[in-house]
């Protein structure tokens, strides 16, 4: 792969930044109902210090995502997070679209 | 997941291999398989079939609540013609996640300056192909206007059923080729499947806009083709 393609790459950014010595979380979507904005398997790739790289959805639900990450790198303990349509709570972080997601959060160790 | 899961995904990538990545959900283990290499007996069957079908899927076996991901190289863009449009096209393609080979024997033009950060080989496509064949995950666009340099990967690449084959040139150019590989034997259905004159029409003007062009029309082949079947291009 050449370089430009590597910067947009959530696996390579995560075992790069690994080797930079930096705690590194990654998000899997596992599962879509409904109209979603990215298909399974899509990745985000979180640090310790909340820089990300790649989507997990059009930008709706990555805000919560990283905020849980930053818990995932402490425990070393991985979740599984759903987000769903931003309904009668509509503080809380949903997707517009009116589908919901299920992703995996997991620390990258070793 | 152990940072050796995600070296053993990342270099199977780079090495054009497909990867699968079976993650148990409760337990957090996530494992790595290489196409070719031997599966666990109980997994071979979602494996093999993520691999067939290039779709993540979730998976309960023996109770154990498994998502399974796949990891399929990146499809290769082979140019013919380090031209304008290439120049344009090795800025674009490797973005939208294209593994981008130029191919020129002309050496005024195939220079490292004009090109980065893409593969660029100076020498006949013939000699290049040898070494380095086409195959179902490639695209081949044709660039040079030049017979001599464009014709035989051409040909290489509707044989190796390329899942996209363009040709730049105008009509009366291209109805040239066509009876050129006509000549030759080529089938009148499989010279269709050379798109050209090339690129989706947007219009496009400047040679950054043809080269947007022409990886439009990529990516529609890409996404289109047929997963199941045997040819590439349609």
């Amino acid at each position: 792969m050449t370089d430009e393609t590597n910067v947009l790459d959530p696996l390579q950014i995560a075992e790069s930044w690994h080797r930079e010595g930096r705690a590194v979380a990654l998000a899997t979507v596992i599962e879509t109902w409904g109209s979603a904005p990215r298909p399974v398997g899509s990745h985000l790739v979180i640090d310790g210090e909340g820089t990300f790289q790649g989507s997990v959805s059009g930008g709706c639900v990555e805000g919560a995502v990283i905020a849980e990450a930053a818990d995932v790198i402490d425990s070393g303990v991985a979740k599984i997070l759903e987000f769903g349509v931003a309904d009668e709570t509509a503080w809380r972080v949903g997707l517009s679209c009116g589908g919901r997601i299920r992703v995996y959060l997991e620390r990258i160790d070793g | 997941m152990q940072l050796e899961t995600l070296q053993a995904i990342n270099a199977a990538r780079a090495a054009r291999r497909a990867a699968v990545v079976v993650t148990d959900l409760q337990t957090g283990r996530a494992e790595a398989f290489v196409e070719g290499h031997r599966f666990p007996d109980e997994w071979s069957a979602v494996i093999a079939g993520a691999l067939r079908s290039g779709r993540p899927a979730l998976a309960t076996i023996e109770e154990r609540s498994l998502f399974i991901n796949v990891h399929l190289p990146p499809p290769r863009l082979v140019v013919i013609g380090a031209v304008h449009i290439s120049q344009a096209l090795s800025r674009f393609a490797p973005i939208a996640g294209f593994d981008m080979t130029i191919i020129d024997p002309r050496t005024a033009f195939a220079t490292a300056e004009r090109f980065r950060g893409v593969e660029l080989i100076a020498e006949w496509p013939e000699d290049v192909l040898a070494g380095q064949p086409l195959d179902r995950y490639t695209a081949l666009a044709a660039l040079t206007h030049d017979p001599k340099i464009d014709d035989y990967p051409l040909r290489a690449a509707l044989e190796a059923g390329c899942f996209y084959v363009g040709a730049l040139g105008s009509r009366k150019t291209h109805a040239s080729r066509t009876e050129r590989f006509e000549g030759a034997g080529v089938g009148k259905e499989t010279i269709e499947r050379i798109k050209a004159p090339i690129g989706l029409d947007i219009g496009a003007a400047s040679p950054a806009e043809i080269a947007i062009a022409i990886l439009a029309e990529i990516i529609a082949a890409l996404r289109n083709r047929d997963l199941g079947g045997q040819g590439g291009a349609r």
